[in-house]
């Protein structure tokens, strides 16, 4: 089995998505306390999504890997999506 | 080739003894060897009692069972059916044996999560034994456990849904296993577009079992939460909606039909092609369906919910979507009876059980489409035509897939050859059996026959008499085709090889294989069922018989 | 067996787990979404009764953890030892730290009677109910995988005191980040879907 080099994260790298995320943690409380009325869930989750991207691409490496965990991952998140999205034919309509 | 040593006798790894050299290996062809023991047992168990259902059903009345054990009955069918054998079945015994060698490796990526899986899945068998004698009495559910009634009854629920959940992880870390295997340990010169179609199906297959089980996990889990602290996420009383229940259930069990169904066809797309001595008619065209009927598989749930209630929206679009699964599947049944036509076919039991699964499936297909319309599926649903529809494409379809392979495949796990005469005999009987058994059940369930009951109106006893007729020959051939199995063992009659002519790896090893599979690095060809050899060597031995026969004259 | 020294491999496998893990509480999220979507208000309600700066503390905890866990990989494979150990401790005790606000919370709803079945929930509009269902199911199977993610930490500790693990040889401790990290993913979703509908 070849070995593939792998990708060696410094330690200013990691604290400066530590420092990302402690400040968008901020915004979203801080945001909460906003009424935007519609866009109150969209805003919150949206951030959760940037989040979340960071925690995967630089804490679980995701940006390093190869194709085959980028792509199966990607095919996980989009199955999840066709599990709530799906069932809003029924719930949505009902 | 006789010279090297079979598995049996090279414990892995290597200081175990006795029975400790199975309960403890780490070797695949063992593991495969373990499960298939206790898969049979659970076959077993489970068509004896669907034997003893179809009893009951054959004249009016309580015959042999009244209701409470009817139910019970069918649940434990359904249960041990699906959870113990039709989902292991040909993934854990032929995957765990046949994967690894056709892709050139000497073991699955992860031998003790291999090991790990066997247990879980002993484990999720004997809880469920154990269900059956603690706590109120037999489940009575049916397979699918739906709320309310599976939170409100009285029976023991927990423990059968806690050995479902047990035999999900067993099978989702079997899936884990396969991916990645054929991810890392394909050997070097094999491509994807080299794969055979069988581990091509196992591949597709484990994509399902890895994304859709724990969806059926945490469904199960939410049953027991329910039963244990009453929180009503499906209680309609507190604000509870029991249809999420059915759609996260179905979001696991609708794919999981296709984890029952593509190994199989995986099976036929191996057994044609080696019978027919010719190239298998468009082999990516089934690997691209097979990862088709994968994806597709996983969009079109909720058509198991027609009548309870569902949106008339959700019923178009996932009525629509049903039909698209058609699509892949009817490619692969086209490319099988592609392969054969002008084909130099060898007539075998594998084979024959191979071209009852392509007619049994297509049937069962067919009927799906009928389930599939909602139209005609409103008429039609939760009646016996519903019953002979699954059992047409899950035994018709697995269950003869899995025959076929273990008819394919028993000469090289145990080395040794079955009467072929048998076997054809247990195969027609069990055939003829199969159509007398489930076609009058068609015809029941387009006059109303409702399933899960235990007694029916009149009008019905005629249609039931023919199907008890019919099971009875069933449950004798697949009696005999077992046996026939199994005195192969007392016989002995050496097998060679490569006993079909097959090309894939797993025939240019020994029978049964030395631990480490291959004894001399294997050699991949450029296209995975290129007959050109085999029919070189058979051309070479024809005529040399031909002289053989001149010279004695 | 040749494949213990493919972490590529063994990554692959971990990642294929994690995706499992992910579907299982993808499983709640549908139920989620759909009562949301039935009940906004309610939903609202209930939010409003969670206490988000304590939620914004676990959070915080758990962001922190995360680096640490990932910072104790660089360390390990730079030879530091000591500081790797050091580092994943630090996590474990985020880890405890995280449990214990939550016993309190859970309490402190327990003590003003809302709890799965208590009188005042099934009492109460449907949809408040359903909020705080979701919310114990969800919260507290995310806090069994806290657990879970803890006792892998202190195996990886344990690992690297008998020399397991090391700087050429980390893939052990590479999947209990992974896993770790999951843990983070699913809370950083929870946080705002729990303590900041409004």
């Amino acid at each position: 089995m070849s070995q593939e080099p792998q990708h060696l994260m410094s330690y200013t790298k990691l604290a400066s998505v530590l420092f990302a995320l402690l400040i968008l943690t901020g915004v979203t409380v801080g945001v909460s306390y906003i009424d935007m009325g519609i866009y109150n869930v969209p805003v919150a989750l949206g951030i959760a999504c940037f989040k979340v991207s960071l925690v995967l691409l630089f804490f679980m490496h995701l940006k390093y890997e190869g194709r085959a965990i980028i792509v199966s991952f990607l095919s996980t998140v989009c199955f999840l999506a066709i599990m709530i999205s799906f069932t809003f034919w029924d719930v949505a309509f009902r | 080739m006789s010279e090297t040593t079979s598995f049996f006798n090279t414990p892995s790894p290597p200081q175990l003894k006795g029975i400790w050299a199975w309960l403890l290996t780490q070797d695949h062809k063992r593991l495969a060897v373990m499960y298939l023991w206790a898969v049979m047992f659970w076959f077993g168990i489970a068509i004896t009692i669907g034997f003893l259902i179809r009893i009951e059903l054959m004249s009016i009345g309580p015959t042999i069972m009244g209701p409470d054990l009817y139910n019970a009955a069918f649940t434990l069918h359904g249960v041990i059916m699906i959870f113990l054998f039709v989902i292991p079945g040909i993934p854990a015994i032929f995957g765990n044996f046949i994967l690894p060698i056709q892709i050139g490796a000497d073991d699955v990526f992860f031998p003790k999560l291999n090991l790990l899986s066997w247990y879980l899945y002993m484990a999720g068998g004997i809880m469920a034994l154990v269900s059956l004698f603690t706590g109120g009495g037999f489940p009575d559910t049916g397979w699918t456990f739906y709320v309310p009634f599976s939170i409100s009854t009285s029976h023991n629920v927990p423990l059968t849904v806690l050995a479902a959940f047990t035999l999900g992880m067993s099978s989702m870390l079997t899936g884990l296993n396969f991916i990645t295997t054929v991810h890392r340990m394909r050997i070097k010169e094999m491509g994807w577009m080299q794969i055979p179609l069988f581990t091509w199906a196992l591949y597709a297959t484990a994509w399902v079992q890895l994304l859709a089980t724990p969806v059926i996990s945490i469904t199960l889990l939410l049953i027991i939460f329910e039963r244990l602290f009453s929180i009503g996420l499906f209680d309609p009383d507190k604000g509870g909606d029991p249809l999420l229940y059915q759609h996260l259930f179905w979001m696991y069990s609708h794919p999981a039909v296709y984890v029952m169904i593509l190994p199989g066809m995986g099976v036929i797309s191996e057994i044609i092609p080696t019978f027919s001595r010719k190239a298998i008619f468009g082999y990516k065209a089934i690997v691209y369906s097979s990862m088709g009927i994968a994806i597709a598989g996983s969009l079109v749930w909720a058509h198991h919910m027609y009548t309870s209630g569902m949106s008339d929206t959700a019923i178009f679009v996932f009525s629509l979507l049903t039909f698209l699964v058609a699509i892949p599947t009817a490619v692969k049944v086209f490319s099988w009876v592609g392969t054969m036509y002008k084909a130099s076919i060898e007539m075998t039991p594998p084979l024959l059980y191979a071209m009852v699964f392509i007619y049994l499936f297509s049937v069962g297909g067919l009927t799906g489409l009928v389930l599939g319309a909602a139209g005609t599926d409103i008429h039609v649903h939760d009646t016996h035509f519903v019953v002979a529809h699954f059992h047409f494409t899950m035994f018709g379809g697995t269950g003869f897939a899995f025959f076929a392979a273990l008819h394919y495949w028993w000469p090289k796990m145990f080395g040794i050859m079955y009467d072929f005469k048998r076997a054809y005999i247990a195969a027609t009987l069990a055939t003829v059996g199969f159509m007398f058994h489930y076609v009058p059940m068609f015809i029941l369930g387009m006059m109303g026959m409702p399933r899960r009951y235990y007694d029916y109106l009149p009008q019905f006893s005629q249609g039931n008499l023919f199907a008890g007729i019919g099971g009875i020959l069933l449950f004798i051939g697949i009696m005999l085709m077992l046996i026939n199995l199994l005195l192969s063992f007392r016989k002995q009659e050496k097998a060679v090889a490569n006993p079909w002519g097959g090309v894939t790896l797993e025939w240019s090893i020994p029978s049964p294989p030395p631990l480490h599979n291959f004894v001399a690095p294997p050699t991949v060809q450029d296209y995975p069922y290129d007959f050109s050899n085999v029919l070189q060597k058979a051309a070479a031995q024809h005529s040399s018989v031909n002289t053989e026969q001149k010279e004695s004259e | 067996m040749k494949s213990s020294n493919d972490f590529t491999g063994i990554r692959i496998g971990m990642w294929l787990f994690l995706y499992s893990e992910i579907i299982l509480f993808g499983g709640l999220f549908v139920l989620y979404a759909v009562y949301f979507h039935r009940y906004p208000d309610e939903f609202v309600e209930g939010g409003k009764q969670l206490n988000r700066i304590i939620g914004a503390i676990n959070t915080i905890i758990l962001l922190i953890s995360s680096f640490t866990v990932a910072a104790s990989i660089t360390a390990i494979r730079l030879q530091n030892k000591k500081l790797s150990l050091g580092l994943l401790t630090f996590s474990i005790f985020c880890g405890l730290v995280f449990l214990i606000n939550k016993y309190f919370e859970w309490g402190a709803k327990f003590h003003h009677d809302i709890y799965p079945n208590s009188d005042t929930l099934v009492s109460g509009p449907p949809g408040q109910n359903i909020f705080f269902g979701l919310y114990y199911v969800i919260t507290g199977l995310h806090g069994l995988h806290v657990i879970i993610g803890m006792t892998l930490l202190m195996v990886s500790v344990v690992l690297i005191l008998r020399n397991k693990v090391h700087a050429g040889r980390f893939a052990v401790l590479e999947n209990c980040g992974l896993y770790w990290h999951l843990v983070d993913l699913i809370w950083i979703f929870v946080f705002p879907l729990f303590y900041l509908v409004l």
